[in-house]
């Protein structure tokens, strides 16, 4: 799929019946990957890029399943604060970003800022919801058994959402993406959505598509990663005790 | 017979921010040490809540509920089996068999030993290693039965255990609970709505009126004191019993059809008793 895709544009750029200055090419793309790793930038940018969203991910992550924790104990702030979270989750967060440089000023802190705003209400939505999923039977079980907060918490609530908990970890990966780019645009200073924006400016649209090549490859191999940590847990999970 | 449970004049309300449920009206039996007493109502009249009670899960809005001569929710001495087995997933059997030891912080070694007996007595041998989703229905039960008994309950609190169960099945599971409850000289009280079950089982069976809940009528089965499910099903005074639970629970219909023209809920008692 992926290189006929590449092999029909190389060829339609070849032939002429794509223009190469507004699409480039694959071809011209490989030479200015060279050229952008010999002079150190891909290497630099891309580390960049990875540690704002490996960074968002996990902030992301343990903020909201952590703010999804409290909810779910507290019953009153749920019921206070969950409508509030859906309309909160509909707004356009991108359009904060001007406020964020402001506030937190135009650095990395802004883009991770940036990339919470957009993943942390919707890991704290999707946890809870799993938390409250799990079954009337079992918590009845663990109320005949006098089971304290806590024991219900560890050994029936989180064990039992570990599934629901995986799915959201895989939306995370791609929102985390989103945000540190949205973040890399709006603050420009260094990482491939710099890169983006930079070889736009430039009109250089090798630069451009090297750029969103590279960044989509590191999106499907962070996926992966999580996909991979998915089938370990829960192989793990269901076998120990 | 000493009494284990006792009910003397229970009334219980739920209170929610718009509304009150009178659930249970006045309410009084007992069941002595050893005896299996079967309650059988209409859904949603109250069965579960009368667990509850006998449990020290909830307190009674007014009256009195005594376990063992004590308040239930100080002495903690019975144990349930749920309509369904709730085994957890993602434990082994032994583990899942330990959960209420480990809740209760018990000592586990002492739990595991009693677990691996129970086992063996009852056919389960070695399943101690697998997971619930290796098991059948039946034996799932079963281990979910062995789960409560490890904790050395005085009292077993069943709401409907059955109920999940496909035919088949239920009827080797009410024989085989039926003689585990016995062997283990247990004291028990038996939710269901299904009278063949509870006439299976039962020394003596309550049926529970619909809500606000009393009891209309204790059935008493000691004529079958002893006889395995199985063996009472095809006795000709298992049809004469039948009989006698379904017109006490069908004067229901009647009494609530009276209560909605004209008389005062407090009649039904008495209605009741006039079908003995
Ligand atoms: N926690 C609760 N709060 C308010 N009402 C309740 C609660 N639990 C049960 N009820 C009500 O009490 C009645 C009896 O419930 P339950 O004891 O579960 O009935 P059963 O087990 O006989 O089906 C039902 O009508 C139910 O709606
Ligand atoms: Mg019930």
């Amino acid at each position: 799929m992926v290189a006929a895709f590449f092999g029909l544009w190389e060829a339609l750029t070849a032939l002429g019946a794509l223009d190469s200055f507004i699409t480039s090419s694959p071809s011209r793309m490989a030479v200015k990957l060279a050229e952008l790793f010999q002079t150190g930038d891909l290497l630099y940018h891309m580390g960049v890029t990875l540690a704002e969203t490996v960074i968002s991910f996990l902030l992301a992550t343990a903020m909201g399943v952590a703010a999804a924790i409290a909810l779910w104990w507290c019953e009153s702030a749920r019921k206070i604060l969950e409508p509030h979270l859906v309309i909160l989750n509909s707004l356009p967060k991108i359009a904060l970003g001007p406020v964020i440089i402001i506030w937190v000023g135009a650095g990395t802190s802004a883009i991770i800022v940036m990339a919470l705003l957009i993943s942390l209400i919707i890991t704290i939505i999707n946890s809870l919801q799993a938390f409250l999923s799990v079954e009337e039977g079992k918590l009845r079980l663990f109320a005949t058994m006098k089971a304290s907060k806590t024991q219900t918490l560890f050994k029936l609530i989180l064990p039992s959402a570990i599934p629901d908990l995986m799915a959201v970890l895989k939306v995370n990966v791609g929102l985390s993406w989103v945000g540190t780019i949205m973040g890399e645009y709006l603050v420009s200073k260094a990482g491939l959505g710099y890169l983006i924006i930079y070889g736009g400016t430039i009109f250089d649209l090798d630069i451009v598509m090297t750029a969103t090549v590279v960044l989509c490859v590191l999106a499907a191999l962070m996926y992966y990663a999580v996909v991979l940590t998915e089938k370990a847990i829960g192989k793990k999970f269901k076998f120990n005790s | 017979m000493e009494e284990l449970i006792t009910f003397d004049k229970v009334c219980l309300t739920y209170h929610t921010k718009e509304s009150e449920t009178p659930v249970l009206a006045d309410m009084s039996f007992s069941v002595g040490r050893g005896e299996l007493m079967g309650l059988v109502g209409p859904s949603g009249c109250g069965k579960t809540t009368v667990l509850s009670l006998i449990s020290g899960i909830i307190r009674p809005t007014s009256g009195k509920v005594l376990t063992g001569g004590m308040a239930p929710e100080k002495c903690d001495i019975s144990g349930y089996m749920l309509q369904k087995d709730e085994l957890l997933p993602w434990r082994t059997n032994m583990a899942n068999i330990l959960l209420g030891a480990e809740l209760k912080k018990r000592d586990k070694a002492a739990a595991r030993q009693k677990a691996l007996e129970l086992l063996e007595k009852y056919d389960l041998k070695g399943v101690e290693k697998h997971y619930p989703d290796q098991l059948s229905g039946g034996m799932r039960q079963r281990v979910a039965l062995i789960r409560t008994l490890v904790l050395a309950p005085q009292i077993i609190l069943l709401d409907e255990p059955f109920s999940a169960l496909d035919f088949q099945t239920r009827l080797q599971v009410v024989n085989d609970v039926y003689t585990m409850l016995k062997t283990e000289k247990m004291t028990a009280v038996f939710v269901t709505h299904d009278i063949n079950e509870a006439i299976s089982m039962c020394d003596r069976v309550a049926v529970l009126s619909s809500k606000p809940c009393h009891i209309k009528e204790i059935v008493d089965i000691s004529v079958f004191k002893g006889i395995p499910p199985a063996e009472r099903r095809i006795s000709g005074e298992f049809v004469r019993l039948y009989d006698k639970i379904l017109t006490s629970m069908q004067s229901r219909t009647e009494q609530t059809w009276n209560t909605q023209k004209n008389t005062p809920a407090t009649s039904n008692g008495s209605a009741g008793k006039n079908l003995q």
